[in-house]
């Protein structure tokens, strides 16, 4: 057994670089996360589509299991395209913002509601630091569930589709990657945000909620009274969907979005219009975090 | 001597109040108390020095480093125990210390190995482990004491660190303070509405008033004076032999009434001389009184000055 001193005596060590120093934050919630046995549960079951989608793709390439299961016109039944990708996208998203909800509120509102704010302010540490610390978890646990598997399955493919495939359908690829950061980013953001203006952590998780589905519902009912489509600048999945179908597919697109992030017919708006709501929504997500995230709150 | 904190013409104001009115002090002291009544400006300058608050206009310096443009650099240097409550949920107390210490930048063996030693330190080695939530006021303070000094802080804030503590755990950590001090390796800066903290702490203190410098003094000087200044007295009558033998000693003397005599005494006299002067002239000595010009006086004055400003 140690013995300690029960002295004070000054560090004179080395100290780590101040680059990564915001990474003890992720390093120490997911070591808590890891406790949470519903957390746990919840993360490795929403690898089963993923893990369906990879059989797919195996048994569509594998033309004696195709025989085993008589059903060799299954090949053309399920085609591994944009649609594809896009739905695996989309189910994996709204996984995503199930675990954003349930992780998400517990980040900043623990810190505000016991003071540790100034703690970790009084320390050579930035607020932009510890925010970054607080949505690394959030982003790394929602790239595993989105764009992680996503690449997987497109490697998948092009592995057994051969090199030409890969090349044909790299937008795809590109697609996956940065439609899954934007969905990301704009969960994270939310997530923090409520967080630090919601201390009850129920309520802040079903504000992530209701944040999607109430204003989607107030951006349909503006669109029913005012007869326009631009309603829709307030749901978000709409403007996600817009988004995705650009990434995936350019200017020749084929789709309109994915499960859970599709836009209907002739109620599309304008690209830039999607991306400015998008910015907007993610500028007020920092706004609200610079309000609340500080050393000491100041009283006018 | 280097200066531990510079202000200078430090303005913090939050909207259109002023909280701190133009501050200008050169604090080099070991221990640095800072004093005033609630709402004076001492925790607002303790999170502008921390850089919690942009100063409206001036600037200060903690090591020579300018809190406006080397705000990291000078957080690396402190040590932060705060006035509230302060922790981080659903942890245990050794967890939550080691955390700090990484923030800080000690590598994880080491912010660990830290983190058991400021635990024992200060008093809290057999509850290390348990969840912080669960300790008690005096050992949460205790907790903010520990993840303060375990990184190693060339200076440490202490905002009201007896704050509802019961005597015996004041005096702990009153304790914890003065030796932290008497080691020499760190300056503290303690803040606090409580004079005898102060007194007991500090050898310099700035005391503030509705957010001026209302009062700086040395108190290790103000102590020293003090002892050079004797009220004795003495039974019977004034013996004029006595007081020309102590005068020939270089003292200087008043009377009082009632066989009292007011010394002021030279430097390198010892009060044994006085006994043996007082015996060979047959006086007696009942009481001797060194003169104290207490912190309560120096902090009084400092009230009474009508606009803050001594």
């Amino acid at each position: 057994m140690a013995v300690y001193k029960k002295t004070y005596r000054p560090y004179e060590g080395a100290l780590t670089s101040s680059l990564g120093r915001f990474l003890v934050i992720p390093r120490y919630a997911f070591e808590d996360m890891q406790k949470s046995r519903f957390l746990t549960i919840f993360f490795f079951a929403s690898f089963i589509y993923p893990l369906i989608c990879a059989l797919i793709i195996y048994v569509q390439h594998n033309a004696s299991a195709l025989g085993l299961l008589g059903v060799q016109g299954a090949r053309n039944l399920i085609s591994i395209n944009v649609v594809f990708f896009m739905g695996m996208l989309g189910w994996q998203s709204m996984l995503a913002l199930f675990m954003a909800s349930f992780v998400g509120p517990g980040q900043v509102s623990p810190d505000l509601a016991n003071n540790a704010l100034s703690l970790y302010l009084a320390r050579p540490f930035s607020r932009l630091e510890y925010v970054l610390g607080k949505m690394w978890i959030l982003m790394v646990l929602m790239s595993f569930m989105t764009w992680v598997p996503g690449l997987l399955l497109f490697l998948l493919e092009g592995y057994l589709e051969g090199w030409q495939w890969m090349s044909d359908n790299a937008r795809l690829a590109s697609g996956l990657f940065f439609g899954a950061w934007v969905w990301i980013l704009l969960l994270s953001l939310m997530a923090l945000a409520l967080s630090a203006w919601v201390k009850w952590k129920p309520a802040a998780g079903a504000l992530m909620f209701g944040v999607f589905f109430v204003a989607a519902g107030f951006g349909v009912a503006l669109n029913g009274v005012l007869r326009s489509k631009w309603g829709h600048l307030f749901n978000i999945s709409h403007l996600i969907g817009s988004v995705w179908v650009q990434l995936f597919e350019g200017a020749n697109k084929t789709t309109n979005g994915a499960v859970f992030f599709r836009v209907p017919e002739g109620e599309e708006l304008p690209l830039w219009c999607c991306w400015m709501a998008l910015g907007c929504f993610c500028l007020i997500c920092f706004y609200m975090l610079r309000r609340k995230i500080r050393g000491a709150e100041v009283v006018r | 001597m280097d200066p531990v904190i510079e202000l200078d013409g430090l303005e913090v104001r939050f909207g259109n109040r002023t909280i701190l009115n133009h501050l200008k002090a050169s604090l080099t002291g070991r221990s640095i108390g800072l004093l005033g009544p609630n709402g004076a400006g001492k925790s607002t300058l303790i999170n502008s020095l921390l850089g919690f608050h942009k100063p409206t206009s001036g600037t200060a310096r903690i090591f020579g480093r300018d809190i406006r443009t080397h705000a990291r650099e000078v957080r690396s240097l402190i040590g932060y125990m705060p006035e509230n409550d302060a922790f981080i949920a659903n942890i245990s107390g050794v967890r939550f210390v080691r955390m700090m210490a990484e923030l800080a930048g000690l590598p994880k063996e080491h912010a660990l190995e830290r983190a058991h030693e400021a635990f024992f330190y200060v008093g809290l080695g057999e509850v290390r482990y348990r969840n912080l939530g669960t300790y008690s006021l005096g050992m949460k303070q205790a907790a903010k004491l520990a993840q303060a000094i375990a990184h190693g802080p060339k200076l440490l804030f202490l905002d009201e660190p007896t704050n509802g503590l019961d005597p015996p755990a004041r005096l702990r950590m009153i304790q914890l303070i003065q030796e932290i001090r008497d080691r020499g390796d760190l300056h503290l800066i303690l803040s606090s509405h409580l004079l005898r903290d102060v007194e007991e702490c500090c050898d310099e203190v700035l005391i503030l008033k509705d957010g001026n410098i209302a009062a700086f003094c040395n108190l290790e000087e103000e102590r020293r004076a003090n002892k050079r200044f004797l009220e004795l007295e003495t039974r019977g009558e004034i013996n004029g032999n006595f007081l020309s033998a102590i005068e020939h000693l270089g003292c200087e003397a008043a009377t009082g009434a009632q066989g009292r005599i007011k010394l002021v005494l030279p430097d390198g006299l010892e009060v044994r001389q006085l006994y043996e002067v007082a015996a060979q002239q047959n006086v007696q000595i009942r009481r001797l009184n060194h003169k104290r010009d207490s912190l309560e006086d120096i902090f009084l004055k400092a009230m009474e000055a009508a606009d803050g400003r001594l």
